[in-house]
């Protein structure tokens, strides 16, 4: 059996949208960025995979899914350092709680 | 002719300064700038009515109009655009020295007239306002420069009619004053846009090609501006504020009410006249008919006022009568044949501002005297009161054409003009001028003869006026004495070029008969302390004199108009249709986007993963949208 396109790109998409849903329905700000980091690893999946099978003579995809990788370590070291000062502000991180910034 | 300009900005910078800084004044000093400016003006307006006629003449007769400033202010196109300058001709640099020879002498009585009167500063201020706007008024080069002053001068003459704004009659007679002019200026209004538009221009003096284009839009434009001119120089059915415009200062009746500002409608007419004598001959005789009907109308209720306010207001309502019919009566621009109307009725103008303006400022010393308007508080003044007496009488002479007074000369010149027209017209403006001689001695004779209020006047003794007012009434009184041999068709004439006045004797004959009897008629009617003939007549036809002391119930029949006919009619459903129609479109729309706002609020919970789920449905919508297109 050969490994096509399909075989990566369906449990990317499935990944995808795993996070979205955890997004949205998650009400823990720590489940939120789990399912942040998981759309962002589909993001990446799809990156790499379109650049080998499509244009196996570049390398751009690649680059960008390390672009990617680096970007949610920073991204998650911010969120932690915000769920922190949330968790010490309102003694949770429930996303229903957080509404102080509402106008 | 340039210092002309000073003649129009010195009033307006007396006004600005007057009406900034004239609280931290005092009265004395407020007056005095008021004056001396109006002295500089007065002084300039002879000057150059002085070197204007002195000018060599052009080779048709005619005396050259010049123009020393001319600014084009909008232009709308190559040919319409509106100017703002000075037009020196004869017949502006006439009105420049009858306006401000009145107002300066105005402004000199003021002084006495009201001395310690509050807001002393601010009736000087306005009197150099409306001084401003009436001269603007009569150096106006175009039809649109003269609207426009034409409407200042409305509002300083409602400005000093409710001077005294603690006074309900003033303040309704101001309003009554505005309303009904300003009503009668939307006719102006239409009619210089209609002219505009047929001619392409507001120029007093449109080219012949586009006169014979307009075909009957001339006589409409030129009728609609009468209209105006009839508001103003309260020609029947618009006259009725000038009665009630009484209630403001006698100075101020004796120089807007009386001398320059309703003179403005006979001064529009006289400035649009080659237009209307070539292309709008209907127009003249409609005027005519206005003027005539007008003359007779306030003659008559003239003969029964007892306020002496009243009596001079509805007389010079009369008089204005006597110039619109002068005008009409002309048929052609030649003053030899048929065009001498023009030069009567600009004639009778210069006369009746100056008599008129002496009447009225002899009544303001009377009224100072004896605190009322009222003829019943009067009689037997001449003791008290020599020099407005003998003042006075000469103006009462004057105006019933008595020789040698200057009304005479020109009431002859406008009754010669009649009797060229019609004999019709000529005979009933006779009978007009002799009921004109019979009420002006009534009035003469109730308030320096007659029957005395003796309680009144043991009680507070009348006394002569200072000199401040004096001066001008014994001035005005000189002006009248000589006014009468000023060669005046020299200087004015329908076609500018001289014209000899000569005294028709048959109809100087009739005109004296006519008033010599009418003055002998009220001698002997009012002069005695006793009046049997008056008081039978007034027995004898209630009804008359009821119908004439209240005008004829004009004032009724306005109101029934305006309150019966048009709130009824027309004013209420139009608030109807505003209140149910347009304010409700307007309340559906702001309770619309009102519910809607209640029905979305709800959405903006600052939950940002709801957010995110509406961003999350919008992004599949768009998807959706770009896949099916």
């Amino acid at each position: 059996m050969e490994l096509n396109l399909l075989y990566y790109l369906v449990p990317g998409t499935v990944m995808m949208f795993c996070g979205v849903y955890g997004f949205f329905t998650r009400r823990s700000l720590l489940a939120v960025l789990l399912s942040v980091e998981l759309m962002l690893n589909a993001v990446n999946i799809n990156f790499a995979v379109f650049n080998r099978f499509l244009f196996p003579d570049a390398l751009e995809g690649h680059f960008f899914s390390l672009f990617g990788i680096a970007i949610s370590a920073a991204e998650t070291a911010v969120a932690i350092a915000i769920m922190i000062n949330v968790y010490r502000n309102l003694n949770g991180i429930n996303t229903d709680d957080i509404r102080k910034l509402k106008g | 002719m340039e210092y002309t300009l000073y003649i129009l900005l010195l009033p307006a910078l007396s006004f600005l300064l007057l009406a900034l800084a004239g609280m931290k004044m005092g009265h004395r000093t407020a007056g005095l700038i008021g004056t001396l400016s109006l002295a500089i003006v007065a002084v300039l307006s002879w000057w150059a009515a002085a070197e204007y006629f002195t000018m060599p003449r052009q080779a048709d007769g005619t005396l050259a109009a010049l123009r020393p400033y001319n600014v084009e202010w909008l232009p709308f196109t190559d040919t319409l655009h509106i100017d703002m300058g000075i037009l020196v001709d004869p017949l502006s640099v006439l009105m420049l020295v009858v306006v401000s020879t009145v107002s300066l002498m105005v402004h000199i009585y003021s002084f006495g007239y009201m001395k310690g009167e509050r807001g002393f500063q601010r009736y000087y201020a306005f009197l150099s306002l409306f001084t401003f706007a009436m001269l603007g008024l009569v150096v106006a080069t175009n039809i649109f420069q003269m609207y426009v002053f034409w409407e200042l001068v409305g509002v300083s003459s409602y400005l000093l009619i409710g001077f005294y704004y603690t006074k309900p009659e003033a303040i309704a007679a101001s309003k009554k004053a505005f309303i009904v002019t300003r009503f009668a200026d939307l006719g102006f209004l239409i009619g210089i846009l209609i002219y505009g538009y047929v001619l392409g221009t507001y120029d007093f003096s449109p080219s012949e090609q586009s006169l014979m284009q307009g075909g009957l839009m001339m006589p409409a434009a030129l009728g609609l501006m009468f209209v105006g001119g009839a508001g103003k120089s309260a020609m029947f059915p618009l006259h009725i504020w000038l009665p009630d415009a009484m209630e403001g200062p006698t100075p101020v009746s004796a120089l807007i009410h009386a001398a320059t500002m309703v003179v403005a409608g006979v001064y529009q007419v006289a400035r649009l006249f080659p237009i209307y004598i070539g292309f709008a001959p209907q127009t003249l005789h409609m005027i005519v008919a206005v003027g005539a009907f007008t003359a007779f109308y306030a003659a008559t209720v003239a003969c029964v006022q007892t306020d002496i306010k009243r009596v001079l207001a509805f007389s010079t309502i009369s008089q204005i009568g006597f110039m619109m019919v002068a005008l009409g009566v002309c048929t052609s621009a030649d003053p030899h044949e048929g065009g001498l109307g023009y030069m009567a009725s600009m004639y009778h103008l210069f006369t009746h501002a100056m008599f008129k303006a002496l009447l009225f400022l002899g009544a303001g010393s009377i009224i100072h005297a004896v605190h009322s308007n009222e003829m019943s508080t009067m009689g037997g003044l001449h003791k008290y009161m020599p020099v407005t007496h003998i003042t006075f009488l000469i103006a009462c002479l004057a105006i019933a054409g008595i020789p040698p007074f200057s009304g005479f000369f020109s009431k002859d010149e406008i009754l010669a003009a009649c009797f060229r027209y019609s004999d019709v017209v000529g005979w009933v403006m006779t009978v007009i001028a002799g009921m004109t001689a019979f009420y002006m001695f009534r009035l003469y004779y109730g308030i320096f003869w007659g029957k005395e209020n003796k309680a009144l006047h043991e009680a507070h003794r009348p006394h002569e006026s200072p000199f401040v007012m004096t001066f001008p009434l014994l001035f005005l009184a000189l002006v009248t004495c000589v006014a009468g041999f000023i060669p005046f068709g020299h200087f004015v004439s329908s076609d500018g070029t001289i014209y000899d006045i000569h005294i028709e004797p048959s109809v100087a004959a009739v005109s004296i008969i006519v008033a010599v009897v009418a003055i002998l008629l009220a001698t002997g009617m009012y002069f005695r302390e006793r009046q049997p003939v008056a008081v039978m007549l007034q027995r004898r036809f209630p009804r008359l004199h009821e119908a004439a002391y209240r005008r004829f119930y004009m004032d009724e029949v306005w109101l029934f108009v305006t309150k019966r006919i048009i709130f009824r009619w027309v004013s209420r459903p139009l608030a109807w249709f505003d209140r149910h129609v347009i304010d409700q479109f307007f309340n559906f729309t702001a309770w619309g986007a009102n519910a809607t706002a209640e029905e979305i609020q709800p959405m903006q919970s600052g939950n940002i993963q709801s957010y995110t789920i509406w961003f999350f449905v919008g992004i599949i919508g768009i998807a959706l949208f770009m896949l099916a297109f």
